[in-house]
């Protein structure tokens, strides 16, 4: 059977123009880069560019069926690739090949209109997705059920609060039928509850045979999601495989750094806040890649404050390389109310996570890190993900040698009554 | 499988017109939504699409007035510069329109594959509706003075055609241009604030073609303006008997309609793929 999607050398190119500014070119400028050539009779004048490769000789197959999930750090051509497979922009060398319908989502709620109600906002944006009247029609109620905005159907959605907005969004995509199915990090948004249902959709998708692409560069909910995995570098791919096979090399690359990272980068001008570094620590506040069950486990997370504000917020997020996300921890859960108007002044901040180790299965995990204010924007996405792993000890599990279902194994006493 | 794509550099798609007719889907629900969205939150809503052309009537008539330009015997000099206005300002807001769309539509381009031609095609339909409801204005000038045309006014709808190729091919070119050159988005509304005076609007084209006082080579440059052709065919269709066209003029300005729509066309398509890049 042919590939779903057949990746044959493919390259694209930008060139860099360190000159100018602005993102986009003025005629002005190019007159006058013009004019200054005539009179200097060089050619040095030119703005100096720069030839990048965003993606450089790619090649790999997808079979129909299969959840192929690609990773990388920023930087590392996944957003080009996925550009390119999306036909958005043209690939300076190489060639691809995709047999079937293919959908792609790069962002939720491309095209919705703040003017348009959520019924008229619902057919616009599945149409721009791809699918036809009679197919919207048809999953109308199914996609308004989902998205749980009976009431406010008929509501223009600039009224809608940002939670609505997304659920809507992304209760259309849900619905699409490609047989290729392109997603990029766009789970990352809404509440908990709505990130699951979700993801369940999405497993339901790959269960009818579908092909599915993901895009992340949160290592563990992709081996949580898909079966194959790609690492891609620098443009380049560095490995694809079995998800297994890629954990175990990742998570053996990452041995070399003891359970943390550190980022010293200057801050761009206008970031209020940076996060500058996650360890993982154990009981003797030692910073290690290995915890057991047995003994406290902590995260320390360190973050600067730029500019003065008001209700910034710092996430983590703890990932099992099997069961996806385990769970996220904000500064303000403590104290919601207060935290609202607390005043952030210029500094360090350094703060000491317990993990709720009796409870956590032994395995891969990684943390990542976030801040935000709530809401209203993303301050900073810490740009690496931590790896360590739980030895299990003390958990039935572990004392018996039975399986068990589940993310997490609490011991619970179940009280006769 | 029937749904084989292949990517590959420069790859002209081999169907594109094809493909363009299979996203009709797009098309309907983009001129739907600028439909529903233009006179969102606005107190006094669609009369707008009467108001506008009414000043523009009343301005150039009064203009034509002001400094007693050429009025054809039995024909009222409002009526005369109705038939101009309407289809200038279906032009001017076309044109607009579509030069924008591709960057007011840059989260689309950016995010989604669809043929890009969509973009600026759909948004013709709202200057069309547009037009139509300024048809009525014609029809109670019209009735006002008890004009009745003649069976000439059944070729309306091809000079409407013409209106519709000329805002096609300028509008394609200097959006594709927009795209990249944020100039043209300054430029756009001197063009039409420009094309206003230059086209005959508040005179006639017969005052142009018969003056002794105007060197031939004016009278050239003058037959360049492509919505000369409209208007002239426009006055021809609803004037009737009264309204003369001067051929040469005329055929020169078609000639240069066509011209702009290959241009158009082509400088759309051969930029098209770096849209999403340089956007």
């Amino acid at each position: 059977m042919e590939p779903a999607i057949k990746i044959e050398k493919l390259s694209k190119k930008y060139i860099l123009q360190h000159q100018a500014k602005e993102s986009y070119v003025a005629l002005r400028d190019v007159m006058t880069n013009n004019v200054k050539k005539v009179f200097s009779g060089e050619k040095s004048t030119r703005p100096t560019t720069e030839e990048f490769w965003a993606l450089k000789d790619v090649s790999f197959e997808v079979n129909a069926g299969e959840r192929l999930g690609i990773i990388g750090r920023n930087g590392a051509g996944k957003s080009t690739m996925l550009k390119i497979l999306s036909r958005i922009t043209d690939p300076t060398e190489g060639r691809v090949t995709i047999n079937g319908r293919v959908s792609s989502l790069l962002e939720v709620g491309t095209g919705f209109h703040p003017e348009l109600t959520g019924r008229e906002n619902i057919f616009l944006n599945g149409s721009i997705l791809g699918m036809g009247k009679r197919e919207i029609q048809a999953k109308f109620d199914e996609i308004v059920a989902f998205a749980e905005i009976e009431k406010f159907l008929d509501t223009p959605v600039k009224r809608y609060s940002s939670g609505m907005y997304v659920r809507l969004a992304f209760a259309v995509a849900a619905h699409l039928e490609p047989d290729i199915l392109i997603i990029d990090e766009v789970l990352a948004v809404g509440d908990a509850a709505f990130q699951k249902k979700c993801l369940g959709k999405m497993e339901d998708v790959s269960k009818h045979g579908r092909t599915v692409l993901f895009v992340s560069h949160n290592m563990a909910t992709v081996t949580a999601l898909c079966n194959r995995v790609a690492i891609m570098e620098k443009g380049r791919l560095k490995e694809i495989g079995d998800t297994e096979a890629i954990i175990n090399s990742y998570l053996h690359a990452g041995k070399k750094n003891t359970g943390g990272y550190r980022d010293d980068s200057p801050a761009s001008a206008n970031a209020k806040l940076k996060i500058r570094s996650i360890r993982i620590l154990n009981n003797n506040s030692l910073s290690v890649s290995e915890l057991n069950n047995e003994n406290k486990g902590f995260v320390e997370i360190e973050f600067e404050v730029l500019q003065e504000g008001r209700g910034y917020d710092a996430t983590i997020q703890l990932n099992h390389f099997q069961y996806g996300v385990i769970f996220t921890s904000c500064i303000k859960d403590v104290d919601p109310v207060e935290s609202n108007t607390k005043v952030w002044q210029k500094g360090t901040y350094k703060y000491l996570i317990e993990l709720p180790m009796n409870i956590l299965r032994g395995g891969d995990y990684s943390v990542t890190a976030a801040s935000a204010i709530p809401k209203v924007e993303v301050l900073d996405v810490f740009e690496y993900e931590t790896t360590f792993s739980v030895f299990d000890s003390i958990s039935p599990v572990a004392k018996t040698t039975e399986g068990r279902n589940g993310a997490i194994l609490p011991v619970i006493e179940w009280r006769k009554v | 499988m029937s749904n084989r794509i292949v990517i590959e550099p420069g790859a002209k798609a081999k169907h594109y017109w094809k493909d363009i007719w299979n996203y009709r889907g797009l098309f309907y629900f983009l001129a739907w939504r600028d439909v529903l969205v233009r006179y969102k939150q606005t107190a006094i809503g669609l009369a707008w699409s009467i108001i506008k052309p009414l000043f523009t009537i009343l301005v150039m008539w009064f203009i034509g007035w002001l400094f007693s330009s050429q009025v054809p015997v039995g024909v009222p000099r409002i009526l005369l510069v109705s038939a101009a206005a309407l289809p200038w300002q279906f032009f001017s807001g076309a044109f607009s329109e579509i030069s924008n769309s591709l960057v007011t539509n840059s989260n689309l381009l950016t995010k989604v594959y669809f043929p890009r031609l969509i973009v600026p095609l759909s948004t013709i339909i709202v200057a069309l509706i547009d037009f139509c409801i300024s048809l009525a204005l014609l029809v109670v000038i019209m009735c006002f003075y008890r004009f009745v045309p003649d069976w000439k006014i059944l070729f309306l709808p091809l000079f409407l055609l013409l209106a519709i190729i000329i805002a096609i091919g300028t509008g394609l070119f200097i959006g594709a241009l927009n795209v990249k050159y944020r100039d043209f988005r300054i430029i756009v509304p001197f063009i039409v604030q420009i094309g206003l005076y230059i086209s005959p609007v508040a005179f006639s084209s017969d005052y142009i073609y018969n003056s002794s006082r105007i060197p031939e080579a004016l009278k050239f440059v003058y037959s360049l303006n492509p919505m000369v052709s409209v208007i002239d065919g426009f006055r021809w269709c609803i004037i009737g008997s009264n309204s003369t066209i001067y051929l040469p003029g005329f055929l020169i300005s078609i000639v240069v309609s066509f011209f702009f729509l290959i241009i158009g066309i082509w400088y759309f398509r051969k930029t098209e793929h770096s849209f999403a890049d340089v956007i």
